[in-house]
């Protein structure tokens, strides 16, 4: 009749517990998020090699579920600090507990995790212990105030006596660099996630020195959609802990400076069953910064059966079973630029694969975002004690991939 | 242990319970033990007995009953957290006989102090309803009144019910439209989604749809008039003939901000609230948002990508300017690899499509063969529906035939036969190659579209067609029974156009396939030997053999999978899947007549004050009234309303006699010579150029705010320029007259310039200007105020005076200011002109235009086009303009200015600007003098759409070593020795092209570059001379399309004598 579905707690928790451990991981990756069966329909997500299925009786907007159950993830990986099935399977009750809050009759309810936690507290080593003399529960007994409140997200009666509020601007750059160096696409999304640790009720507000670079942007509930559309100032008052303040894009007009280049040679033989390798990293654009956490992952065709290489800088493995090379470069020094060479095993007999793999690059750039972003500064007004302020930058390799 | 005075113990015991209810184990025997605890003091001992519960409740009702009662207390408990939880678990325990008491729960909560309890409330009027139905009446009421509650918390939830029970009460929400509108950002996420469902349904039922003014919009402005015309409305204000209801526009500015929201599924859920109910003009700004959903996880990824395929069907336009964001990495998993294919596909037109055929080539190669295969079946989509790639893409698939993979040369080999069969032209070298790959493919779809496209062209391959046929006999055993089948097709073909030859081998075929073990076969066999073997009992229908068998088949339709998703509604189950899904409800279309819009209005406004003018303007209903209301709105919160007022003030401008291209235009332009000090006459264009690039995400682009307030300042400065520019116009010729330069900077003011008239007795002072250029020039192009349409004016009196001396300047001066020293001086420039409209038919009034090829003064992307006007009656031909527009999307056209009149037998040269956009497409627009209109068009000659480029011989061949490959099209020309002179070649191809000369260092080899006008990328022409009275002519360049257009037109005229 309408958006009405229904999550049966029991079959939930037997789907997602059931990980497709035979399937081998390229075909998980190809299961469809939206299966329809004759009179249910499943809709799952796939995450940390677990599956979490809801099933479905009735239309509903699809990204619904798909958000929600991501969100069901993410408070898993709050609580226990990994999403995994044994972490799930040691808690079961607590997710039960959980599943029960963040659910009626398939309609969520609570997801902040602010709430969550003023309802049922995470478990941690010393409350079990405190409980099990005392018997005291970790259910909370009284009504989060934030529920009721207009400001939801933010539990009440927060303490601290070291006051802080942290930002960390990251930026990945996505791109698609082709054979010949020139850059197909590119393009910058960043997030800004905060920690902030204040007592009270504080009202923030942070402004940057150049905002108009942010082309599209998305909020955490707490922000004030208004202020920022009239003045370009991000308004709000914080959520308790760590979370996502804002992610955006930066406008696709401005040039991107791709930091690395690769200079490679990939070439296998016809009829033999060998190829060469020759990849070589160099710096470039870097703006002064030292570019670490080199990581380069390529996806090799299926008639390679070995590596032999030598890298001058860092390791590299070579997974003959799912054939993914990967190369740990670590830094970037220009005086001598880390390269891999060697020879590459082919199955005799097989043709030789037409085309070369692509390239998946991982780095990370320290103090520095790559789009020229900076925070302007941050105000805090409604609360009178002055608090610890601080903004990291940091620029990291998105989906950045080299064809060849 | 549940026994067990110590909570310790039983809170051990439960959670044991539960976990085993985890492990799929039964523990419904416990059932009594446990419902005891129900009462315990400690909560989360209590919690999870709800837990067990909810879970066995239906399986042991009676024992179930003995809790109700605590529950019952529960709903008393002075804590609110208590209260409501009681009331879910209640509710959740679905035994029939409590549903008077769950009845009376829920009417009480419904009314109690804390929201979240209310909210509960509003869960539980949905389990009842699903418990039993025959409640519905009742809870109706509930809703009812829950729907009046004003707590963000409740919204939601309320309208979940409303949706669940009683979809179609669509009454009860009338009252509620407004409040939950405004209430709508507060509300939490999940609620927003449902709520905005629920309001696009309501949308559609209660308001007119807006799509009607859309046309009104992108129409011209006499249409609009017209239209205006037939309402008859006969008031001072002109009125807009539709006018959106306040309402309406009210929920779409109040969604808009949700586009931000981290939440996939309420953005999503905004998306199609626009897609569905908003004005055509506005839902471009959905895209940004849906593009950026695309960064998410891979199930978000792949429903987001399902719903832009679907909109990008209909609306092209909408997700260009992202065309890059949907390109594939190899990283994918295939099914969003398909998906972005897919939109690729929708989103490719003549402009991108090269661009889109080359990254189409790195796909070709991937690894993941399905996609690569699907790569294949695009190309082919691309190719049918962009005719101009046709050939490219055919060439490039054919060079797939020699892939290794077999996958990817059947795959091509289908899409090919589909191709062929699409154009009957002469393709004997491909269906001869194709007919090789016989002895290596083995896939039998592959084997089986090459025999049917053989027998299909068999006339056309006489030798190699019956060649086929007798190795297909020989391995007919061993096929595919989709191989037989076109064996015997094949066969039967060749024994109705060839029978000497193929009279036995198709007999002998024939026989096998009587006996084949396939029926289907054997039927076949039967039925096509009655029809094409003469025998005494076979009837009329053997003389029709072979029009039965060498019909003209209709070509295939190459289409999207996604065209028919679209009568769903977007984000739905109902569209991911492609099927109805269990309760989806149909969108309905928009009421003819909108109901009555009183409904809505509350008696006591005690919500946003911004209701009050609302309210009032909706009762007079006035357009003015709309205006001013907006307006007032706006400054109020200065926020996201921007778009309305430029919307409505657009529309007002129009209204002024403007058409709305150059009002936009202008406006852009405005802003950019506003932040750059200098107003140069470059810059506007690159201005211009730059709005028109970014298209609408611009204009919704945050800048605008601040600048529109300029806005109305700015323009002021604009028409001052142009008065500055109109007077230095007068002080460097002096013949215009005063009153006369102040009229034209009046009416530039309005855009309405008219060119004065230009008699003989001026050209005196046409000398004037002569000898001033020299010296003017080098102080007029510092002072850039030189406004297009000045030059207009001079180029127009230059020409007709056909002074030689002063194109040159002019030339210079517009070289100048182009800032392009790149493009060069036409080698040649064709008098060859063409009618644009013949004095019979346009009642005396001939035109004929030609192309001076001079880079346009009016704009860097667009074509100059200089139009003669002649009048060979004897009356004054008055007032001469350019009436209505036709021009294909992208196209832009400058006009001349209007000529208030032509004497008898008098004639005149206006030029204007025609961006083409690359292509050969034809602009159309009206002619119109005081008296009539005369519908003209003119196509350009595929060589004018190009500029001549200066380049060594060098940078040539490094040009054309980057454009190898698809961008490469050559073909071979015969002509006699003669012709292949270097001084003949060079002057056809100048004659057909507008090309530069590349000087050469071979004798045998002709080089010429240029690029096209509208993207500027490179055209690379090359004549290579070889022996025995043969050439070569290759083209290099990225616009395919083009490049094919033009080596066919320049092969006839090479090779002939």
């Amino acid at each position: 009749m309408n958006p009405f579905w229904k999550v049966f707690l029991s079959s939930l928790e037997f789907i997602f517990m059931q990980r497709n451990s035979q399937e081998k991981a390229a075909d998980v990756e190809n299961v469809p998020p939206v299966i329809s069966t004759p009179h249910h329909y499943l809709i799952s997500i796939h995450r940390d090699r677990l599956f979490f299925v809801s099933v479905i009786q009735t239309e509903v907007p699809p990204l619904f579920v798909i958000e929600f159950l991501h969100r069901v993830a993410d408070t898993f990986q709050d609580y226990f600090g990994e999403c995994s099935e044994a972490a799930i399977k040691d808690n079961v009750v607590i997710v039960y507990e959980l599943l029960e809050e963040m659910l009626d009759n398939g309609f969520p309810l609570a997801t902040e995790s602010n709430i969550l936690k003023e309802l049922i507290k995470p478990p941690t080593i010393l409350r079990s212990v405190v409980n099990s003399i005392t018997g005291s529960s970790n259910v909370g007994d009284t009504l989060p105030t934030g529920q009721l409140s207009n400001i939801p997200w933010r539990r009440a009666g927060v303490k601290y006596t070291n006051n802080e509020a942290y930002f960390d601007v990251v930026e990945e750059i996505d791109a698609i660099i082709d054979k010949s160096g020139s850059t197909v696409f590119a393009e910058i999304q960043g997030v800004i996630d905060a920690c902030i640790k204040l007592s009270g009720m504080p009202d923030l507000s942070l402004s940057f020195m150049n905002p108009r670079l942010l082309d599209d942007v998305s909020f955490h509930p707490c922000i004030r959609f208004k202020r920022w559309e009239s003045e370009r100032v991000l308004s709000f008052i914080p959520p308790d802990g760590n979370f996502r303040l804002i992610s955006y894009r930066v406008s696709s007009q401005n040039l991107v400076a791709i930091p690395v280049y690769v200079k490679h040679s990939i070439s296998f033989k016809e009829n033999s069953s060998c190829g060469r390798f020759d990849i070589t990293i160099g710096p470039k654009q870097n703006m002064g910064k030292t570019i670490e956490g080199i990581t380069v992952t390529v996806h090799m065709p299926k008639v390679v059966l070995n590596m032999n290489l030598t890298p001058t800088q860092g390791s590299y493995t070579f997974d003959p079973v799912t054939k993914v090379l990967t190369w740990d470069v670590g830094k970037i020094t220009p005086q001598k630029l880390p390269s891999l060479k060697g020879l590459v095993n082919l199955q005799s007999g097989a043709p030789k694969p037409e085309e070369n793999p692509s390239l998946n690059i991982q780095f990370k750039i320290q103090q520095l975002a790559i789009s020229g972003l900076k925070v302007n500064r941050l105000d805090m007004y409604g609360e009178k004690y002055k608090p610890f302020k601080g903004v990291k930058y940091v620029t990291k390799a998105g989906k950045f991939q080299v064809r060849t | 242990m549940l026994e067990s005075n110590k909570d310790s113990a039983k809170l051990d015991a439960m959670k044991r319970i539960v976990g085993m209810i985890a492990k799929g184990k039964n523990a419904s025997e416990l059932f009594p033990a446990v419902v005891k605890n129900v009462a315990s003091k400690n909560i989360e001992i209590k919690k999870l007995v709800y837990v067990y519960l909810v879970r066995y409740a239906e399986e042991q009702q009676d024992l179930a009953l003995l809790s109700i009662s605590t529950f019952q207390r529960a709903l008393k408990d002075p804590n609110q957290l208590i209260r409501a939880s009681a009331l879910r678990v209640l509710s959740s325990i679905r035994v029939p006989i409590i549903v008077p008491i769950m009845m009376l729960a829920i009417k009480e909560a419904s009314a109690d102090l804390s929201p979240y309890v209310r909210k509960n409330a509003a869960h539980a009027i949905q389990k009842l309803y699903s418990l039993d139905p025959e409640q519905k009446e009742m809870l109706i009421e509930v809703i009812e009144k829950l729907l009046k509650d004003k707590s963000t918390l409740v919204a939601g939830s309320v309208v979940m019910a409303f949706e669940e029970v009683c979809p179609d009460r669509i009454d009860l929400i009338h009252k509620n439209y407004r409040k939950l509108c405004n209430l709508l950002v507060d509300v939490e996420e999940w609620g927003q989604v449902v709520i905005i469902h629920m309001l696009t349904r309501y949308a559609r039922t209660q308001f007119v749809s807006p799509w009607k003014e859309d046309d009104g919009l992108e129409d011209n402005e006499k249409n609009f008039y017209e239209s205006d015309d037939e309402q008859k409305e006969k008031t001072d204000h002109r009125k807009k003939p539709y006018t959106m209801d306040p309402d309406h526009r009210l929920l779409i500015r109040n969604t808009k901000p949700l586009l931000q929201s981290r939440n996939a599924a309420v953005v999503m859920a905004v998306a199609q609230l626009y897609w569905h109910i908003s004005p055509k003009s506005e839902v471009g700004i959905i895209s940004k948002s849906l593009v950026r959903l695309l960064r998410s996880n891979r199930e978000v990824q792949y429903i987001v990508l399902q719903n832009i395929a679907t909109m990008s069907i209909q609306r092209k336009g909408m997700f260009e300017p992202y065309l890059k964001s949907f390109y594939v990495r190899s990283t994918d998993p295939t099914m969003i690899k398909t998906l972005k294919l897919e939109i690729l596909t929708n989103l490719a037109n003549e402009a991108n499509i090269s661009t889109l055929l080359r990254e189409f080539q790195t796909y070709v190669k991937s690894q993941d063969k399905q996609f690569a295969a699907a790569t294949i079946q695009t190309i082919g989509r691309c190719a049918t529906n962009i005719s101009e790639v046709t050939d490219t893409c055919l060439n490039g698939l054919v060079c797939l035939l020699s892939n290794r993979d077999e996958i990817v040369v059947a795959e091509s080999v289908v899409v090919i036969k589909k191709l062929l069969q699409m154009q009957p032209v002469q393709h004997g070298e491909i269906i001869k190659h194709m007919a090789k790959l016989l002895d290596s493919i083995t896939v039998p779809v592959a084997r089986a579209s090459i025999l049917w496209l053989i027998g299909e062209n068999c006339e056309r391959v006489p030798k190699i067609a019956p060649d086929v046929l007798r190795k297909m006999a020989k391995s007919f055993t061993s096929e595919d029974d989709l191989v037989k089948l076109q064996i015997l097709n094949l066969g039967a073909k060749l024994y109705l156009t060839n029978s000497k030859q193929t009279k036995l081998l198709t007999q002998y075929i024939l026989n096998l396939g009587k006996y084949d073990q396939n029926y289907d076969i054997r039927d076949r066999t039967r039925f096509i030997r009655q029809l094409i073997v003469p025998n005494e009992k076979s009837g009329a229908l053997s003389k029709y053999a072979k029009k039965i068998f060498l019909a003209q088949k209709p070509a295939p339709l190459l289409e999207s999978p996604f065209k028919d998703r679209d009568h769903f509604q977007l984000g739905t189950l109902s569209h991911t899947l492609n099927t109805k899904a269990t309760g989806y409800l149909e969108l309905s279309n928009w009421p003819e007549v909108a109901p009555d819009p009183s409904v809505r209005n509350v008696e006591v406004i005690e919500l946003a004050k911004e209701w009050t003018p609302a309210g009032k303007a909706k009762k007079e209903n006035s357009a003015k009234k709309f205006y001013s209301e907006s307006e007032e709105e706006d400054s109020s919160d200065s926020s996201s309303d921007s778009e309305s007022e430029s919307e409505s003030a657009n529309g007002e401008q129009e209204e002024e006699g403007d058409s709305s291209e150059d009002s936009s235009e202008d406006i852009s332009s405005e802003h950019r010579s506003d932040s750059e000090s200098a107003s140069e006459v470059g810059d506007k264009r690159t201005a211009k150029k730059n709005s028109k690039s970014k298209g609408k995400s611009y204009s919704e682009d945050g800048e605008k705010e601040n600048e529109k307030s300029k806005t109305s300042d700015s323009s002021s400065t604009d028409s001052s320029s142009e008065e500055e520019s109109s007077s230095d116009s007068e002080s460097v010729s002096e013949s215009e007259s005063e009153p006369e330069s102040r009229k034209v900077a009046k009416e530039n003011e309005k855009k309405k310039t008219k060119q004065d008239r230009n008699p003989l007795t001026k050209d005196v002072s046409l000398l004037d200007l002569d000898d001033f250029n020299p010296v003017s020039t080098p102080v007029a192009l510092p002072t850039p105020a030189l406004s297009p349409s000045l030059i207009a004016d001079l180029e127009g009196l230059n020409l007709s005076t056909c002074s030689s001396v002063i194109s040159v300047t002019e030339e210079k001066l517009i070289i100048k200011s182009c800032s392009d020293n790149w493009v060069r001086t036409p080698v040649f420039v064709p008098v060859k002109t063409h009618v644009l409209l013949h004095r019979m038919s346009g009642r005396g009034l001939a035109a004929h235009y030609f192309f001076p090829r001079q880079p346009c003064i009016f704009g860097d992307k667009m074509v100059s086009v200089q139009i003669t006007l002649n009048n060979t009656t004897d009356q004054k031909i008055e007032n001469i303009h350019i009436g209505e527009k036709k021009l294909p999307v992208g196209m832009q056209m400058h006009v001349f200015n209007p000529i208030e009149s032509l004497e008898p037998e008098g004639s005149i040269t206006v030029s204007m600007g025609i961006d083409f956009c690359d292509s050969t497409q034809t602009a159309s627009f009206q002619l119109c003098t005081k008296d009539d209109c005369f519908s003209v068009n003119i196509q350009p000659p595929v060589g004018e759409l190009l500029l001549p480029v200066a380049m060594s011989e060098k940078d040539f061949k490094k040009e054309q070593g980057m454009l190898t490959g698809m961008n490469e099209t050559s073909t071979v020309i015969m002509a006699a020795p003669q012709n292949f002179t270097p001084s003949v070649i060079l002057q056809k191809v100048v004659n057909v092209a507008n090309v530069g000369v590349v000087p050469s260092g071979q004798d045998n080899i002709h080089r010429f570059a240029a690029k096209t006008v509208h993207s500027g990328s490179l055209m690379l022409v090359t004549v290579e001379l070889k022996e025995g009275s043969t050439a070569q002519l290759i083209i290099n360049t990225e616009r395919t399309v083009i490049g094919s257009v033009l080596l066919r037109e320049l092969k006839p005229v090479l090779s002939q004598g």
